[in-house]
């Protein structure tokens, strides 16, 4: 497939769209369907197809860093985001915190750890499959 | 509605255990896919199936309505599917993994672990028949034969 | 002002989560993930003393997770039991975290070790502090997915079959107990198990009660690697690297045990009267098959993964006669042999790289290469046996003095036997592999060097240590394990804690 010129052209776009688009899935996630795990997913499906067009080489250049990496910051920002809580309120870990007056706290902070560790633990299983 | 989850809980559990007692490691992973489907079903029905409205809390309102489903089960079947999601992607990557070190997928010809000869009774026969590998551990043991 | 409750019961679940966090996101500078995985072992030792402390005098920690009321949210409790058993999980940490530093199959894989470790940690530690089924669930499985990657560490073939057989097995128990979990659910409307526990005797169907605590006893017996259910044990621990096969031995079969302790003690007690016959079965079961199986065996792992087996019988005989005393002989049995049980492994893993196999045809003359590893291996092999004055001796004489005071003879007859057909084992060990001359296909091996011999044998030392302090000074030990009996067996202040002053009445 990857001589597939319309695909090796278009992956770049289409990996900026699937990121974009997942982000958006991840924030809508507040109130409405959607959130990081979905959000994950979609965005994982983006690097893999870059990954199908482009080489696995590629797409883990893309990533910067390796996957499993980004789901160790996924994984710490979740745990983290439970921490205010203990530190200065006195309330259990994981209470959420919200900056006041504003749909912003601690849960978009837990929902974008759940993103990165979703996107980073598929494309750990993935990408050995596309350096094949 | 309960009983026809009930029924359809039986026929996955039924065809989960056929294939999981089959021979093939592919047929072995479908059998569990089907298996944790099984068990969602069965929390989906333990848990009542009564309303009909999204159980989301109207603007203004301080509950649920009455006809609002119980959103417990759902939350405990989206996380029960995540985690079996994982665990299928841990299979396959391990399926695969054995076909290219031994060419095969066949449940009864992966004896690695646990040689045919052993236990033996002769400490001799024992060490023959266990893996070449001596538990090395360290670096990838040669294949014989290979 | 942060709340101190809140912090204690926390830290456990939050250090190995981030180390296994920070781990993956280093990876590729091992410098670091070393530093780190040390760090975080020292930091889990310090919280789990701290908790340990803070629920001695008979104290029952609760914290609500995300401030949701207690039936409703997630609820972590720390009781006496809960919070020995994190100790223990920290001290197996830093004990294997240390001695991989010189095991070449942790070292090539490096990168993945750090991370896969500490989730492992972080699933057992948390499991032990669930208050909740489902909780309980979850964490079961993160311990599962992270010990699948950790057993194929290494890469060796045989490694592949294992870790097949490990996982189905392993996961179809996970699924039954899932199912368990959505029944039980549905007859009492509730997950918290203290909550449950209320409810369970009011449901009016109580024979779908008795199915429901039938699944989750199969499904903790195959967790637990109990009579009919051990197979997937010998057939996997004995391919994973040293440290794996050490932290593997000592923690995940426990985890299996404390669930059935904590569900047959609080929720289910003794009112289902065939919890008790059941128990008598499977305790006896376990205990002969597992020594059985271990005398057929010449290789120093599979001989330990069956006596795994067999000990695991001595925790049951616990449950079964189910007097505080017998649940304080359990608690004390378990927390002996997690620490006795992971030295031998790591024995074994000395013993393979110091003689070159791990097979007794091809062993010998150790005694001589090595005095040292000779003497500490009779440490943990003559405690495993229960000969004083070893800590096995007092677990043993705990569970074998429960089952005379409540007249259970033959199941005491039975323990007793067990213990030496288990010397048998370890002598053949030490007969094959120490005292014989070395026979003409020993294979070589390279020596170690200063700074493995200091890695692989700190840990050993140190918890050979740990086994002569308990059988020299096991009053405190026991004392505290008679007072996590008590506490077991009487509920109220595990509910109360739970559930705050109002829990009295569903």
């Amino acid at each position: 497939m990857k001589d597939s010129l319309i695909l090796r052209a278009s992956a770049g776009y289409v990996l900026v769209a699937a990121v974009v688009f997942s982000l958006f899935v991840l924030l809508r996630g507040h109130n409405e369907p959607g959130g990081g795990f979905i959000g994950g997913l979609i965005g994982a499906l983006g690097f893999v197809s870059y990954g199908l067009a482009r080489g696995a080489a590629a797409t883990r250049r893309a990533l910067r860093l390796a996957p499993i990496a980004w789901a160790g910051i996924g994984l710490a920002l979740a745990a983290a985001s439970g921490l205010p809580a203990l530190l200065w309120h006195g309330e259990a870990f994981l209470t959420h915190q919200w900056l006041s007056g504003t749909p912003l706290g601690t849960t978009l902070v837990f929902d974008l750890g759940v993103y990165l560790v979703v996107l980073g633990f598929g494309l750990t299983f993935v990408l050995p499959f596309l350096e094949e | 509605m309960e009983i026809l989850l009930a029924l359809l809980f039986g026929v996955l559990l039924a065809a989960a255990v056929y294939l999981l007692l089959a021979r093939s490691v592919l047929r072995i992973i479908i059998g569990l896919l089907l298996l944790s489907n099984a068990a969602n079903i069965a929390i989906i029905g333990a848990g009542r199936v009564l309303g009909t409205a999204p159980p989301l809390v109207a603007p203004g309102a301080e509950a649920l309505a009455a006809s609002a489903s119980n959103p417990l089960p759902q939350a405990l079947v989206l996380t029960a599917i995540v985690i079996s999601f994982g665990l299928t992607a841990f299979f396959l990557v391990l399926a695969y993994a054995i076909w290219r070190s031994e060419a095969t997928l066949d449940g009864e010809a992966l004896r690695l672990a646990e040689p045919p000869l052993l236990p033996s009774t002769d400490p001799a026969l024992a060490a023959q028949a266990e893996p070449a590998a001596q538990g090395r551990g360290s670096a990838l043991p040669e294949r014989e034969g290979a | 002002m942060p709340n101190r409750t809140d912090w204690l019961v926390a830290l456990p679940v939050l250090i190995p989560a981030l180390a296994a966090a920070f781990g993956a996101a280093l990876h590729g500078r091992p410098r670091a993930q070393r530093l780190l995985t040390l760090f975080s072992a020292a930091l889990l030792l310090a919280a789990a003393l701290l908790l340990l402390a803070a629920v001695a005098d008979g104290t029952v920690l609760a914290s609500q997770m995300g401030d949701w009321p207690a039936p409703f949210g997630i609820t972590l409790v720390a009781d006496r039991l809960a919070a020995a058993m994190v100790l223990i999980t920290a001290i197996m940490y830093a004990a294997t975290a240390v001695y991989a530093f010189a095991d070449r199959g942790a070292m090539a894989e490096e990168a993945l070790w750090h991370p896969l470790l500490a989730a492992l940690v972080f699933g057992v530690a948390s499991a032990f502090l669930a208050g909740d089924l489902f909780n309980l669930y979850v964490w079961f499985e993160v311990m599962l997915i992270s010990s699948f990657g950790l057993l194929v560490l290494g890469g060796g073939r045989e490694q592949l079959d294992a870790a097949l057989t490990y996982g189905l097995l392993n996961l179809v128990a996970t699924t039954v107990f899932l199912i368990a979990v959505g029944m039980l659910y549905g007859l009492t409307g509730t997950l918290n198990l203290a909550d449950m526990a209320l409810r369970v005797p009011g449901v009016p169907n109580q024979g779908a009660v008795a199915a429901v605590a039938f699944l989750l006893m199969a499904a903790f017996a195959a967790k637990a690697a109990v009579f009919p259910l051990f197979f997937w044990l010998p057939a996997s621990y004995h391919t994973a690297i040293a440290p794996v096969a050490a932290i593997f031995a000592a923690l995940l079969t426990k985890v299996g045990v404390y669930a059935l302790i904590r569900l047959f003690t609080l929720v289910f007690p003794a009112s289902q009267g065939w919890v008790g016959p059941l128990m008598w079965f499977i305790a006896a079961g376990t205990m002969l098959v597992g020594v059985l199986g271990a005398a057929a065996h010449w290789e120093v792992r599979r001989i330990l993964s069956f006596h795994i087996i067999s000990q695991i019988g001595y925790m049951i005989v616990g449950l079964a006669i189910a007097t505080p005393l017998a649940i304080a002989g359990s608690v004390f049995y378990i927390l002996h042999h997690i620490i006795v049980k992971a030295n031998l492994f790591l024995i074994a893993g000395a013993m393979q790289r110091i003689g070159g196999s791990f097979s007794l045809a091809r062993l010998g003359g150790l005694w001589r290469r090595d005095p040292w590893l000779g003497l500490l291996f009779a440490v943990p092999a003559l405690s495993l046996a229960g000969l004083p004055p070893l800590s096995g001796f007092w677990a043993k004489l705990l569970v074998v003095q429960s089952g005379f005071a409540a007249s259970y003879w033959w199941l005491a007859g039975i323990a007793l036997a067990t213990g030496l057909l288990t010397l048998y084992s370890m002598l053949k060990i030490w007969l094959e592999a120490f005292w014989k001359e070395p026979p003409e296909d020993a294979p070589e091996a390279a020596p170690l060097s200063r700074r493995e011999r200091l890695l692989l044998f700190g840990p050993v030392v140190s918890l050979g240590l740990i086994t002569l302090a308990i059988g020299l000074w096991a009053e405190p030990l026991a004392a505290f394990a008679l007072a996590a009996g008590e506490q077991l067996s009487t509920r109220q202040e595990y509910i109360r804690a739970v559930l705050g002053g109002g829990g009295t009445t569903p």
